[in-house]
């Protein structure tokens, strides 16, 4: 499976190369989709010219990275495009081999219910099968290389890439079982953009199961194994950011990065849904809605973890999905992480009710976000309402998305479990509603 | 009016020098009788013996490919301004009344009443923003070139002199065009480059002063009849209305004031028109007229934003707006998205039927979707790659095609373009037979894959069209739609080759070129219409590669594929 894996490679490092050399990539960077003020390649620079000046970077509220970031560009700025592509092929290998891995796992655990007569009779055509299997770690690399999304922010050298790429490899940490590893990305991405908080959840869920560790309140080895997690965890995240302390010698960054993230200031559209809404609203009452639309994001990670506590991976690429849809900041480059795992779902196809309207739907908002921008801003013809319509649309279109995959998973569990020929108690053919 | 600063100023006008503007053309005709082109001196002299700052600005471009209809392959000119500053304003705005330098006895009295209103303006004292008067040379060429040197970019190749004297952001401009002493009515032309249109206050101003000073006006050399409800003045309010949408839809700006739209700048070209009627104005009420519109355009606080920047126009004093001629384009985009829906039902009705069967269950899906999807890579790139050479080859292959055969550059830009058109139509027998694919099952179910792709590719494409040009949009969409979706390899072949050819964008151009024709009451021969469509080929090209207009790369890259992965789907067999 290397060489396919190699081919698919080459052509993704041709494509942004080609892309490099035109003049696409002066375009792509301006483009407010793919740069958000968080990630900007712009800012990075601006970071570093005021680092070489002696000043602080975050002195002029221009620079939001964390100051790890600063110094690994600091001896890489000249080789910022290779820098890149490296990370983009660095992410999708970390994907492979993680969903090799994890491919592995559900096979044994399929094996292992299928002999604990725990599955109905009638599910023959539910079970998945190797040969089927074979291909989904090549496609998930395919999806994470070749995705429009992840071309562009790599083109325009945002740094989102580098937190995908942590958190790739984060998710190959956990699925390969390692808590210490996992711990430490999980902190360096948690470090670099704060949401990613939400992952110790599914990753602890991952271990535990890895573990053999019941799931239990009661049980003392679960809470014992919890602590180390979370022990090592914090421990990291303390280590990392007192290392930024000692890099620049001052606690700057903290309000320059994480105050940034969470109060919202900067008001420039982006595909999110903070900006129209902050525009509009009166300075009294910003502060209530900044902390409803932020605890939103964190908001669905108990009830998920209580539903989805058998099946972490499937928890962790929805918590991927739900931070890239309601994070402040958002940027194509999030929304092309949670997309490469779609090959995994691959044998949900059959129950996905909306996946026709949905792609349909989220194309044609990519395409018309550059037009109704145009409009509005070289045009002078449309207003912002017209480009918050397309973002609302495309943030509707995520969310519908991950709900049908959510919906299609929880249906398979339920057949797998209870057969698919349901009957009622009276022996009349029944049909699953979610209510 | 929908501006409050335009709302109710009344205005006495007083421009009375309809004879000094008249003197001033004819000494204009004679100096550029002399000079052979521009005579920049005099203009020079002129200006500055009325009191503005006189600048010059040199301009040079060189096309493509020589322009047939003009005679011009390198161009070289001047454009010559002089500027009136407000007495007592701090020069931050200003406003531009700009007139062409024609070749041949046109547009002379345009000039002397340019310099006319120059000199009456220079006398009053109300003035807030300052006032450009603009003698450009070389038509849309020398008005890019002085609207790129004004604001400081490049969007074009145009090569211009250092920076310019400068009054400020123009708030709005009115270009005249005016070719006999009296006129008989006055017509505007609102349509600017890649169908941007202007504010509507702007037509509604010009409207209310040829009301007030009962000059005659019209739209698309119509005039609206009084009787606005009966059968007739439907059929004329019709009439106007497709003309407009062929205008916009061509892209090509109805005037020069189409280019300054792009900068934000709202302007609209007025024309006035000396037919057979009896009665006529003179210089005097035309001055009037210009002076009223330019004293309320004075009194605007901020640029004009408040009205509607999309709309239809069947008649002067009424507007379709965007709200109202929408849905209707969202109904045919419907047809498209029902039929692609249809499509994926059919395919997905017999997809778990069939990977139920047999023994090779596992092999099922995976193989038949794989070749499925492979087999579409083929069409879409041959399709592209069609495009790419329609868009490039005729203008870069243009030297090789003069060498081989005995026709000039603009014709072998435009015969290899038509060429290229027809040999795509060619492709399909050769593309497909590539891919057996396992079992015919797959083979023969590919083309509803490939339907299903077009169809959306051209919903998408048609949809963001329609926010950027809605004429565009709008022809486009009423043409391909219903070939689009009735297009399958089953049922009457010739017919439906037939209907799709009769789709093809290029014969839309030809019909449209047809329809404008008759539309303006002077119908086309076939061999006419054939040299109209050859010229508006090469006109084009050379709005897109001059001036940046966008039809030509949208129909080349954009539709022209589509249109040929659909005539893929047709011969799929």
């Amino acid at each position: 499976m290397a060489a396919p894996l190699v081919l698919v490679v080459l052509v993704a490092v041709t494509v942004r190369a080609a892309l490099y050399r035109s003049n696409l990539a002066a375009f792509i960077s301006e483009r407010v989709e793919v740069s958000s003020p968080l990630n900007a390649w712009k800012r990075v620079v601006e970071g570093l010219a005021l680092l070489d000046l002696g000043v602080s970077p975050y002195s002029g509220a221009v620079f939001h990275e964390t100051p790890l970031i600063i110094y690994l560009f600091h001896f890489l700025i000249e080789y910022a495009e290779l820098v890149f592509m490296i990370t983009d092929v660095l992410t999708a290998v970390a994907l492979y081999l993680a969903i090799q891995d994890f491919n592995k796992v559900v096979f044994k655990k399929q094996k292992l219910l299928i002999e604990l007569d725990k599955y109905a009779p009638d599910v023959a055509e539910l079970i998945q099968t190797p040969m089927e299997m074979h291909y989904i770690p090549l496609k998930v690399a395919l999806f994470y290389l070749l995705n429009p999304y992840t071309v562009m922010s790599c083109v325009a050298k945002s740094t989102c890439a580098i937190n995908n790429t942590v958190i790739a490899f984060f998710i190959l940490a956990t699925i390969k079982g390692s808590a210490f590893l996992s711990a430490v990305f999980l902190a360096l991405a948690t470090y670099q953009s704060l949401y990613p908080l939400t992952l110790f959840a599914p990753a602890l869920l991952y271990l535990l199961q890895r573990q053999f560790i019941p799931i239990k309140p009661k049980s003392k080895s679960f809470w014992l194994y919890t602590m180390q997690y979370a022990a090592l965890y914090l421990c990291s995240l303390v280590v990392i950011i007192c290392l930024s302390f000692f890099l620049l010698n001052s606690w700057d960054f903290i309000p320059s990065v994480y105050g940034f993230i969470l109060s919202v200031p900067d008001l420039t559209p982006n595909i999110g849904l903070f900006w129209y809404f902050f525009a509009e609203m009166f300075e009294h009452f910003s502060l209530f809605f900044v902390c409803v639309f932020q605890i939103n994001v964190f908001f669905y990670t108990i009830p998920l973890a209580i539903k989805l506590k058998e099946h972490p991976v499937f928890f962790m690429f929805v918590q991927i999905a739900i931070i890239s849809i309601f994070k402040s900041y958002p940027t194509v480059g999030d929304v092309a992480l949670y997309m490469a795992f779609l090959p995994v779902w691959n044998h949900l196809y059959r129950f996905l009710r909306n996946i026709f309207i949905l792609s349909c739907v989220l194309i044609v908002c990519s395409l018309l976000f550059p037009v109704l921008w145009h409009l509005w801003i070289y045009a002078g013809s449309a207003n912002s309402n017209f480009y918050y319509a397309i973002t609302l649309t495309f943030n509707i279109g995520q969310i519908l998305l991950v709900s049908d995959y959510f919906y299609a998973f929880l249906r398979r569990e339920y057949y797998l479990t209870h057969g698919l020929h349901l009957t009622r108690p009276d022996g009349t053919e029944a049909m699953l509603v979610l209510k | 009016m929908s501006e409050n600063a335009m709302g109710s100023t009344m205005v006495e006008e007083q421009f009375s020098l309809g004879e000094r503007a008249l003197a001033l053309a004819r000494d204009f005709a004679a100096h550029k009788k002399k000079a052979g082109g521009m005579p920049t001196a005099w203009l020079e002299k002129t200006m500055w013996s009325l009191g503005l700052e006189v600048h010059q600005q040199q301009f040079s471009h060189t096309l493509p490919f020589p322009d047939e209809s003009r005679e011009r392959y390198l161009v070289r000119g001047t454009n010559v301004y002089g500027i009136l500053r407000a007495p007592r304003a701090a020069s931050t705005e200003a406003l531009v009344l700009s007139t062409g330098c024609a070749p041949g006895p046109h547009n002379n009295q345009a000039v002397g009443l340019l310099l006319a209103l120059a000199s009456y303006f220079r006398g009053q004292i109300y003035w807030a923003k300052d006032i450009i008067f603009l003698v450009n040379e070389h038509d849309l060429l020398g008005m890019e070139a002085w609207l790129e040197a004004y604001h400081d970019v490049n969007i074009t190749a145009v090569r211009s002199s250092g920076p310019l004297g400068r009054a400020g952001a123009i708030q709005a401009a009115i270009s005249l065009e005016l070719s006999s002493d009296v006129v008989t009515s006055f017509d505007v032309a609102v349509e600017g480059l890649n169908g941007q249109l202007p504010n509507l206050d702007l037509l509604n101003l010009f409207n209310a002063f040829c009301q007030k000073n009962g000059l005659l006006c019209t739209i698309q050399g119509k005039l609206q009849r009084s009787d606005w409800d009966s059968l007739p003045a439907y059929a004329r309010s019709l009439q106007t209305l497709l003309l407009m949408v062929l205008a916009q839809a061509s892209g090509r700006p109805r005037g020069e004031h189409g280019l300054f739209l792009r900068y934000r700048i709202e302007a609209v070209t007025l024309r006035g028109i000396n037919s057979f009627r009896q009665y006529k104005y003179d210089m005097s009420t035309v001055g009037k007229t210009l002076e009223g519109m330019f004293r309320k355009l004075n009194n605007l606080l901020e640029r004009l934003h408040q009205s509607y920047f999309f709309y239809l126009l069947p008649s002067l004093s009424r507007f379709v707006s965007i709200g109202v001629y929408m849905p209707a384009f969202g109904f045919l985009i419907l047809v498209l998205i029902l039929r692609a829906l249809d499509l994926w039902m059919k395919l997905n009705k017999t997809d778990p039927g069939g990977s139920d069967q047999l023994s090779d269950s596992d092999h099922g899906p995976s193989t038949t979707e794989a070749p499925r999807l492979l087999a579409l890579v083929p069409p879409v790139l041959v399709c592209h790659a069609a495009g790419l050479a329609l868009y490039y080859l005729p203008v870069l292959g243009q030297s090789v095609a003069t060498q081989h055969f005995p026709v000039s550059e603009a014709e072998a830009v435009v015969l290899t373009l038509i060429a290229i058109y027809v040999a795509g139509m060619a492709l399909p027998h050769s593309t497909h037979r590539v891919l057996g694919g396992p079992g015919s099952v797959a083979a023969a179910r590919g083309w509803m894959v490939l339907k299903l792709l077009a169809l959306l590719y051209l919903a998408a494409q048609l949809t963001a069209l329609a926010l950027l040009n809605f004429s565009l949009g709008f022809l486009l969409a009423v043409t391909m739609v219903p070939a689009a979706a009735a297009t399958a390899p089953t049922g009457p072949r010739v017919l439906l080759a037939l209907v799709l050819v009769l789709a093809t964008p290029a014969v839309t151009l030809l019909l449209g070129i047809f329809l404008e024709r008759e539309l303006v009451e002077a119908p086309a021969a076939p061999g006419e219409g054939w040299q109209r469509f050859l010229g508006a080929l090469g006109q084009g090209l050379l709005l897109h590669h001059l001036h940046g207009a966008f039809l030509c790369p949208l129909l080349a890259l954009g539709t022209y594929p589509c249109w040929l992965l659909l005539w893929n789907v047709l011969f799929w067999d």
